[in-house]
């Protein structure tokens, strides 16, 4: 099996800016030349990637998949074939399924649903603590044998510091990131928005800024006591960055991302009670939005990551503070993004590193469009314009903030392993 | 002018307008309960049904007692007596409700946002009788309605509002309302109870018990949770009423001929001492009895008015 991508402009930061021809062949990338410089041979696939953006495939580091347990809301395989609609070939499986990803059978459970699915790649993240229960430490070594590549108790975080310090000392050992969802629940206290005058106004009880960033402090003091590395989930407060930034500065081996609300809306955006928009981290404030776009642009926020939360419309069909917290983002990750490439926040290479290049990293591989890489590869229309509608979605979620807005720019065909996962219509 | 809102679901989304047409309706609708018949046609085969999921006395009495004097047929439910207890939701409930044809629904709900979401499902008329902590438009109307009563006026009035702001909807919807009829409010409790941008609703923070009092035409009290004790807002009792309560000495502070209201229930004692409670200065009873009213002219405009005979 032999694909010939021709006449593509190639971005591939730090590697690759210009067009080229790709030359794809068992599953790798074989070689990439000048235009018209490859050699066509019998049982070639062309494609004619004139006017289209080849970029490395991206990643999704922050998905929830839903499988094993909650089928109902997403399963590995719609979830995948979600994730390479959106131009993604890879995407990080949070633990907090039934069962929990804690141990090597949920994990190779897990694996195996994803190579069925024949779609995007999953790699699923562990459980920091048995039951992310926050009491003591999962199989971490056996879990990466099986596959994992990442740990994390997203979603319940863990509040003892000393299995906190305990889990990150581990994972230096055992050479995997943890990934934090860096959350005081004792400051949320039911909150269920942003807290400010949007709340006040709403009536809603709010999370402070400070039940994110208190964690975010707690674990750079840790990632410095311990020298391993921490990176943060879906940042969304000023203070968090601003934290960030000065640790990095000093050294400490911390990352971080952001997910495509937190850049695109705040707490102002939500229409009365519509639980579309209710996510944790809630949407903030507009100083926030600035702050994250801030901290995209001068590379304190390393990565993009949707928070991908499918959920069934009975379990947001409800009164605000009894809806379930999350939103997709599989689907419109990539043309919201694109927004801070139309409003000059970010370069298009800067957004390739944001969405592909580094989130591979912290997966532990390279992703480069290089000979003898996996041919992991989307291909952009910039220029196609269209309108989001979630009845289109291949995620069984349809609970995105994002239905109705106009767009520029999406995956017209995503490749995994040198196959062709996708394909618009 | 013809009042056109299907709903009233907070004070935010009245004009200044429409709440001066709500309290001219009620003022004229107050002399119906001091006749010794007290009983209109004006909403004769009308139905209301007053669902109340949350507990409450004199709200639910108030509007069960404003829908019969204006001979509409009332029915209620309670969460305890309604099929929320065996798991069905709020939407559901809805759609069956709306399926027996009443008018209007009359909801309290312990979320705020409820009857917001509810009014989106029915195609009857919809009042919120109290939603979480964020609205309670009938008590603040009544309260507007009681202040003007005493002082013939709303704008270039000072009104205090005391206690527990951050989980009163009833003092947002006073001060969205008073705000908007040209009133000066300001609000006053120790700052675990004073939530973040709430001046943005229109009101100052006073520093002070002394200084929020100070040359005051009304002085509202909140009732103090005495539910939330233990919690973390307030050491105890003793040392709020040291600091909040509102006692002679405080009082003294205010205007001459200053009114003090309660949305009640009270605790004596602890936010509002007896002798003012009691007082000839207190209109505590006068919000209620104006409550009844208020409530008549909520129903007359939603479902008896104008807005069904000329539209559509």
């Amino acid at each position: 099996m032999q694909i010939l991508i021709k006449r593509a402009r190639v971005v591939d930061p730090g590697n690759i800016d210009g067009y080229k021809d790709i030359l794809i062949r068992d599953g790798k990338f074989q070689s990439i030349t000048d235009p018209g410089q490859a050699e066509e041979s019998d049982g070639l696939q062309v494609i004619d990637a004139k006017g289209l953006t080849a970029i490395p495939g991206l990643i999704d580091v922050h998905v929830h998949l839903r499988e094993p347990g909650h089928e109902y809301k997403e399963t590995v395989a719609s979830g995948l074939r979600a994730a390479a609609r959106g131009g993604f070939t890879a995407v990080c499986a949070m633990p907090n399924t039934t069962p929990v990803n804690d141990n090597a059978q949920v994990t190779a459970f897990i694996i195996d649903q994803g190579k069925k699915a024949g779609s995007a790649k999953v790699y699923p993240a562990g459980a920091v603590s048995l039951g992310s229960s926050g009491i003591s430490l999962a199989e971490i070594h056996d879990m990466k044998q099986a596959g994992i590549r990442a740990v994390t108790d997203d979603g319940l975080p863990v509040s003892s510091s000393q299995l906190m310090r305990r889990a990150l000392e581990y994972c230096k050992t055992m050479d995997i990131p943890v990934l934090v969802h860096a959350e005081d629940k004792d400051l949320v206290n039911g909150g269920a928005m942003n807290e400010g005058p949007r709340a006040t106004q709403l009536g809603i009880k709010g999370i402070p800024n400070a039940a994110e960033s208190v964690m975010v402090n707690r674990d750079i003091a840790l990632a410095e006591l311990t020298g391993a590395r921490v990176h943060f989930c879906h940042m969304s407060t000023a203070e968090s960055i601003e934290a960030i930034r000065q640790a990095k500065q000093k050294g400490i081996p911390v990352s971080c991302e952001t997910a495509p609300h937190y850049f695109s809306l705040t707490d102002n955006d939500i229409p009365p009670y519509d639980t579309h928009y209710k996510m944790n981290p809630p949407l903030r404030s507009e100083t926030d939005r600035l702050a994250i776009i801030q901290g995209l642009k001068d590379g304190t926020i390393d990565m993009i990551a949707t928070d991908h939360a499918p959920h069934h419309a009975d379990e947001k069909d409800l009164e605000f503070d009894r809806a379930a917290f999350g939103i997709i983002g599989l689907e419109t990750a990539l043309p919201v993004s694109l927004k801070l490439v139309e409003q000059g926040h970010l370069s298009l290479p800067e957004l390739v590193e944001k969405m592909a290049k580094a989130p591979a990293a912290l997966m532990g591989y390279n992703n480069d469009i290089t000979p003898g890489n996996p041919a992991d590869l989307t291909l952009i229309d910039p220029e196609s314009r269209f309108t989001v509608d979630p009845d289109t979605f291949l995620s069984k979620g349809r609970n995105t903030p994002f239905k109705g807005w106009e767009v520029t720019g999406e995956a017209v065909m995503t490749l995994v392993d040198g196959n062709i996962v996708y394909s618009r219509q | 002018m013809r009042f056109d809102k299907k709903d009233i679901l907070d004070i935010q989304s009245l004009s200044h307008e429409e709440i001066a047409m709500i309290l001219d309706t009620a003022q004229g609708m107050k002399e119906i309960s001091e006749r010794p018949v007290k009983k209109v046609p004006t909403l004769r085969g009308k139905t209301i049904i007053l669902f109340f999921q949350e507990p409450s006395t004199r709200t639910k009495l108030s509007f069960e007692l404003a829908a019969k004097r204006l001979s509409a047929d009332t029915v209620s439910i309670s969460k305890s007596s309604s099929s929320i207890v065996k798991g069905e939701t709020l939407i559901d409930t809805a759609k069956n409700l709306e399926a027996m044809k009443p008018d209007v629904i009359v909801m309290r709900h312990s979320s705020s946002g409820a009857a917001f979401q509810l009014s989106k499902r029915v195609g009857c008329s919809v009042i919120n009788a109290g939603d979480g902590i964020h609205a309670h438009p009938s008590q603040a109307l009544l309260d507007m309605m009681t202040i003007r009563e005493a002082k013939g006026r709303l704008d270039n009035l000072t009104v205090a509002i005391v206690g527990d702001i951050s989980h009163s909807r009833v003092a947002r919807s006073d001060i969205i309302g008073l705000s908007r009829m040209g009133a000066d409010v300001r609000i006053c409790a120790p700052r675990t109870m004073i939530p973040m941008g709430i001046e943005q609703l229109g009101c100052s923070v006073a520093p002070d018990m002394e200084s929020c009092v100070a040359d005051a035409d009304v002085v509202m009290m909140l009732r103090i949770q005495k539910e939330r004790q233990g919690n973390i807002l307030f050491p105890s009792e003793r040392e709020y009423a040291g600091l909040y309560g509102l006692n002679k000495a405080r009082l003294a502070l205010a205007k001459d001929d200053v009114t003090v209201m309660h949305p009640g229930p009270m605790n004596r004692g602890v936010e509002i001492s007896s002798d003012i409670a009691d007082s000839g200065c207190s209109m505590i009873l006068d919000q209620v009895t104006n409550g009844v009213a208020l409530r008549m002219a909520l129903f007359y405009l939603v479902a008896g008015g104008s807005r069904h005979a000329d539209t559509d």
